[in-house]
């Protein structure tokens, strides 16, 4: 959190700041505070940050308001909350969807980043299976990736059921011999890849991006046939005739959405939302800088602030 | 029904269960599991319903979500006011450009109020405890995040005792609302919370009072519970004694049968604490921010230390809120009165406030006094991670090993034979085992029960549960009794063992769950351990409690007979101790039943994933669905246990 108290005399520097407040906030619509919603990972911490501070710059209040990322959809529908910076196009598309039909959420655009998911293997896997990242040598280094519960399956560990991902129709398509393995949730996903990188041991999982772990741990993401919206509805497509599913995983813009009400009641402000954007990479140093480095949400969004001057002024000009 | 009948009968169906889950390979489908005929849509119509509450129902004029949208604010106040206090201070300006002008209370300031808080209540010594922990919070950089979860827990705990206690009264008085609220207090401790967040979300709005609500629903339950026992513990001679003094029944509610029975009451105040620090993560993932919210994130990028520094800080306060209420509920009256000018009648209170005023003077020119520095911080992170490490790599493939063979010769045998067991059959056996055990009316409550977990279409997934609670309960009876005997057996172990299950139960299971599954992989052995280690804590603690309230003279009678040691454990103290431990028994059930929701997140596929599964789609009906069938498991177990009890000790007195 961001407090200042200098030794100056206390009454007097509030005096003028209540002026300066009052000067700053006089061309905004309203001086209600728009409420951002905060998640638990580092990325939307990060861009919703940004974004909490383009809005301030610009004179507006706002507040940010932790919130479930799905249980958030029932907040934007009432004006609960104004602005969710990150529904990844990978997990909250069905909740976007929903939402925004519903007529009370509004889609406002793309954040300019992309989700990637795919499934992943640390590089010292390629010495045990000389093939990889092609998908036809999964199969041939099964008994490399099997434990004692799946032998002589291959393991694959997969994201939260809730994550979807058609992995289970995925393996049938490709005739890939893995079985599934469920994480309950993320954390526990990369635990188990923490613990196995430790030990060098085999490992096979979903790993998506942004995020830290392909920035801290070295590999590859398997490479299946590229996916096609056609391959998921269309059996003929791809290599497998009978099968839907005989493809990769999609890729898909991470969304920004907010209150249907925030343009009525802040036009700038869902004018700013909207303008907003930032690549994956970028993202991803600032992430690294945040999880692996240790540096704190603040500063790093203090420094990208200073740096970003002429990109982020031009979101909030009138 | 003689003994040796009763044990032929019950190894008879043992066998048939045997035989019927050997040879369910070739029933027909519908035998198994409840065909899809049986299923009602049920998760439709609590949805229908929920979206009627929520947009169009109406008392009079107001309409029902302003109603609780007034009792959220009514509640945010209070719970703003303590913000400013000990978080914010007096800020002008929002966000990033806050400016403080008042600064909150000061580390120094708190701390100090501890040390002269438990200098009050007992002595120099809880002092110096409380203070120390708090010393910890500000020394380990959690401060900021301890005193906004400190104050939503300053409001929740007020709320759940006061409501908890005037439930149990009313339900001690009338026999018509205990008998009202019993399944609602298992529902309150059973569905999961997860199911309910979307509705209270919904109905009171997003933010820290939503959270605070869900964390009283959870912990006020054992409150309720415990004042009823208690007040129907009172001995009947100090109530005629109240009589014959005339005492009006409230004054003998109020001065006579509440101070009687306050150790008792404030076992359940411990609860309410303990549950309310419990529910602190589910909380921060709605808006309550704080400690809970440390300890995911720092979870969420493998911060092992960091997450045990925070779990270990909801601990500390757990600790301290604590001590600091037992000993304030057992501190003598009646001293003498010191004379003289203000400050010298309330030293502690003075000194006190000098501190705060001190603090925030001078802390506008040596910051130091006013936020504990930076500088001064101090990390067991590397530590962590460190031991983390080199257990991974040294000793895995151990614990492998010992994983992968409790795995095959317990856990999946348990599995298989939960899972191949027709419907039929369990819905059969669970109304004969009522109508044994309780009569018809527990029969017709077990056909019911039953019968709503076989239309909910979560057969496969309540099976699930009851092989992974049942396996749960069983181990943790098993360790967790034995140490309640140790515990009672001498003041030091008391105090040691005390000491890991206010641990285990306050240290957020995530804290130690992350961990868990490096060395055992995600699944369901990793859910058994956390399982274990949480529904242990009622069974030590009741057992202990039972063992410690066994009236010294029948131990004394006891040891004039020439009892021995283990006589008097064996043929005195635990029989008479049986009532606190099968509520010690009924308690780890519901704990272990609660325990789903963190299940779930290590990939188990149990009620506990479909409530999450529900939650991460905004499905309020499937989540309160999977959540009710949940509560059916619990609600079963605890009255056929309640009727078993009731039965042993009707035979025990008829022997006598």
């Amino acid at each position: 959190m961001k407090k200042v108290f200098g030794t100056s005399c206390v009454l007097g520097s509030a005096a003028a700041l209540a002026l300066l407040a009052g000067a700053a906030t006089a061309e905004v619509e309203s001086t209600d505070p728009i409420k951002l919603t905060l998640h638990d990972w580092t990325g939307q911490l990060i861009t919703t940050n940004i974004m909490a501070a383009v809005l301030e710059e610009a004179g507006y209040n706002v507040e940010l308001v932790q919130a479930d990322y799905l249980a958030q959809f029932a907040g934007l529908e009432t004006g609960d909350l104004d602005v969710a910076m990150e529904i990844w196009a990978t997990t909250g598309q069905e909740a976007m969807d929903a939402a925004v039909a519903t007529g009370k959420v509004v889609n406002l655009g793309e954040t300019g980043m992309v989700a990637k998911e795919e499934w992943w293997y640390p590089l010292y896997m390629k010495e045990k299976c000389p093939g990889l990242p092609d998908w036809k040598a999964l199969n041939d280094c099964a008994a490399a990736f099997a434990t004692p519960d799946t032998a002589p399956k291959g393991r694959y560990l997969g994201g939260p059921v809730t994550w979807g991902g058609f992995d289970e129709e995925r393996i049938d398509a490709l005739g890939l011999n893995f079985e599934v393995i469920h994480a309950g949730t993320d954390a526990a996903m990369f635990a188990e890849l923490e613990s196995a990188y430790q030990r060098q041991d085999p490992i096979l999982l979903w790993i998506y991006a942004p995020h830290w772990a392909p920035q801290k741990y070295q590999g590859e993401w398997v490479e299946f046939p590229a996916y096609e919206p056609a391959c998921y509805t269309d059996p003929a497509w791809g290599g497998n005739p009978d099968k839907t599913h005989d493809c990769g995983k999609p890729f898909g813009p991470i969304w920004k959405v907010g209150w249907a009400g925030l343009e009525g009641k802040w036009p700038g402000a869902a004018k700013a939302v909207k303008a907003f954007t930032i690549d994956n990479a970028t993202m991803g140093d600032m992430i690294t800088k945040v999880d692996l480095d240790g540096q704190s949400i603040d500063d790093v969004v203090d420094e990208w602030m200073d740096k970003n001057e002429p990109v982020w002024s031009a979101w909030i000009a009138p | 029904m003689t003994g040796a009948m009763r044990g032929l009968s019950a190894l008879a169906f043992l066998a048939l269960a045997l035989l019927l889950a050997r040879a369910s390979a070739d029933l027909p489908p519908g035998l198994l599991w409840p065909p899809e005929a049986l299923h009602l849509p049920m998760a439709g119509w609590i949805s229908a319903a929920m979206a009627w509450l929520t947009d169009s129902a109406h008392l009079g004029p107001v309409s029902f979500k302003d109603l609780t949208r007034g009792f959220a604010a009514l509640v945010e106040a209070p719970y703003q006011a303590l913000r400013v206090l000990l978080v914010e201070g007096i800020t002008e300006g929002r966000g990033r450009r806050a400016t403080v002008i008042v600064p909150p209370l000061s580390w120094l300031a708190v701390t100090v109020a501890a040390v002269a808080l438990g200098h009050y209540a007992r002595n120099l010594g809880l002092g110096l405890i409380a203070g120390a922990l708090m010393l910890y919070l500000a020394v380990f950089g959690q401060w900021e995040s301890a005193m906004v979860t400190l104050s939503s827990i300053a409001i929740a705990v007020p709320l759940g005792v006061a409501g908890g206690l005037a439930l149990g009264i009313a339900a001690w008085r009338w026999r018509g609302v205990e008998r009202a609220l019993a399944p609602l207090l298992d529902l309150m401790q059973t569905v999961p919370t997860f199911a309910y967040l979307v509705p209270v979300l919904v109905l009171f709005g997003f933010g820290p009072v939503a959270a605070l609500l869900a964390t009283v629903i959870y912990a006020m339950p054992p409150m309720v519970r415990v004042t009823l026992l208690a007040l129907r513990a009172v001995p009947s001679e100090i109530m005629d004694f109240a009589a014959m003094a005339g005492c009006t029944p409230g004054q003998r509610l109020r001065k006579v049968m509440l101070p009687v029975a306050l150790p008792d009451l404030m076992v359940g105040v411990n609860q309410v604490i303990m549950l309310s620090l419990n529910m602190v993560i589910i909380a921060s993932m709605i808006g309550a921010g704080g400690l809970g919210f440390d300890v995911l994130n720092a979870l969420r990028r493998l911060d092992i230390g960091g997450g045990i520094e925070a779990g270990i800080a909801i601990t500390a306060l757990a600790v301290v809120l604590d001590r600091l209420g037992q000993a304030l509920a057992a501190r003598p009256g009646g001293q003498l009165r010191a004379v003289g000018p203000w400050w010298r009648r309330h030293p502690r209170t003075a000194l006190v406030l000098a501190v705060i005023l001190a603090t925030t003077a001078l802390g506008y020119l040596i910051p130091a006094l006013q936020i504990y520095p930076k500088d001064w911080q101090l990390t067991t992170r590397t530590f962590w991670a460190d031991l983390m490490k080199a257990i991974n790599v040294n000793y895995f493939d151990q614990l492998e090993a010992l994983r992968a063979w409790l795995l095959e010769y317990l856990m999946i045998p348990v599995k298989r034979f939960f899972l191949a067991l027709p419907w039929p059959f369990v819905l059969g056996l669970a109304t004969l085992a009522g109508w044994r055990l309780g009569g018809l009316r527990l029969a017709a409550l077990a056909l019911a029960l039953t019968g709503f977990l076989a239309a909910t279409g979560l057969w496969e997934q309540a099976m699930t549960t009851l092989y992974l609670c049942g396996l749960g309960v069983v181990l943790a009876m098993l360790i967790g009794v034995p140490l309640g005997v140790l515990a009672a057996s001498s003041e030091a172990a008391g105090k040691a063992i005390g000491a890991v299950i206010d641990t285990l139960q306050t240290l957020p299971s995530f804290v130690y769950l992350i961990p868990v599954v490096m060395l055992f992989r995600v699944g369901d052995f990793s859910a058994l351990i956390a399982v274990v280690l949480y529904a242990l804590v009622p069974a030590v603690r009741y057992t202990a409690h039972g063992l410690r309230g066994v009236a010294p003279e029948l131990v004394e009678a006891a040891v004039v007979c020439g009892c021995t040691r283990g006589q008097i454990l064996r043929k005195v103290r635990l029989p008479l101790a049986v009532p606190m431990v099968l509520l010690g028994l009924n308690q780890t059930i519901l704990l272990a039943l609660s325990m789903l929701v963190i299940t779930a997140l290590v990939g188990t596929r149990d009620l506990g994933q479909e409530v999450y599964i529900a939650l991460t789609k905004a499905d309020i009906g499937r989540g309160i669905v999977a959540g009710l069938a949940v509560a059916a498991i619990a609600i079963l177990a605890d009255r056929l246990i309640g009727a078993a009890a009731q039965g042993a000790r009707a035979r025990l007195e008829g022997a006598a």
